[in-house]
């Protein structure tokens, strides 16, 4: 086996990227949908690090601001969803159009 | 501490990590897709490990594995498992969006070897025993603290996170 360099990890950041892109894009609930978010931070969260090991710290310090976004994040978006089951009984993605006439 | 076996561990992590990813996306019952997710940000934390970032591996397990996968199985209480069985996985614009993934795909792919050759060739490998103080001296040092107010901003920004999330789960909007 070869000698695992910066690129790998990127290259696995990437595929984890994409597959949280495709879990955004494509499901229906809403709870699916967050954790395909925290999967696509968790990925960018990857390149930073391998990054960090080739130019300084800097980017370990910024992974841990990802990380307290994230869960910043969760907690209203979890906030929100809670609230949205409430008023209209569902978790589904297509169904959020209280904005769409 | 030199490393060992590093390609074979690498290998293993980032192949559980995908593929647990994509039984996560693929599976219908959220409370499955919450336990895959579980084993991959594990992985992350694995391969972080190996990057020599063992604060924030430890960050990783105990924030994400541990403080938002409890947040999400406590939501899940939320969703009829049984309703969800009968109605549709996807939403209308899935073939769009998978080609657009794929674009974004065939755009990094070309980043990432195209630009392969500039990464510098020489790689530090910090001390693991200094990390984290090393990542407190970013943070809070008298003269290294270029870290400090921004530290501040994400301090604030979690206190409206949460004052957020009272308000909106509290009562009927």
């Amino acid at each position: 086996m070869m000698e695992i360099g910066t690129l790998h990890y990127l290259l696995v950041g990437a595929v984890l990227f994409l597959i949280g892109m495709v879990g955004v894009i494509t499901r229906r609930n809403v709870v699916i949908i967050f954790m395909s978010i925290e999967l696509m931070l968790s990925a960018v969260n990857l390149n930073l690090l391998a990054f960090s090991r080739l130019y300084g710290l800097h980017g370990q310090v910024f992974a841990l601001f990802i990380a307290a976004d994230a869960a910043a994040e969760s907690a209203i978006g979890l906030g929100i969803l809670i609230s949205f089951f409430r008023n209209r009984a569902t978790v589904n993605m297509d169904e959020v159009d209280l904005l769409k006439w | 501490m030199t490393p060992v076996a590093t390609p074979f561990f690498f290998y293993f992590l980032s192949s559980i990590a995908i593929i647990s990813a994509i039984v996560m996306i693929v599976k219908v019952n959220p409370v499955h897709s919450a336990l895959a997710l579980i084993v991959t940000l594990l992985a992350c934390a694995g391969l972080y490990l190996m990057l020599y970032a063992p604060f924030m591996a430890g960050v990783q397990i105990v924030l994400y594995a541990g403080g938002i996968l409890v947040m999400f199985l406590f939501v899940m209480m939320l969703v009829n498992i049984e309703h969800l069985y009968v109605e549709k996985m996807l939403n209308r614009q899935w073939i769009v969006g998978l080609a657009a993934t794929a674009v974004l795909a065939l755009l990094m792919l070309a980043a990432l070897v195209r630009g392969a050759h500039t990464l510098p060739q020489h790689i530090v490998n910090y001390s693991e025993q200094n990390n984290v103080q090393e990542i407190g001296q970013l943070l809070y040092g008298r003269n290294t603290g270029y870290y400090m107010f921004p530290f501040e901003i994400a301090s604030v920004l979690l206190l409206v996170a949460v004052v957020g999330a009272v308000v909106m789960a509290k009562r009927r909007v």
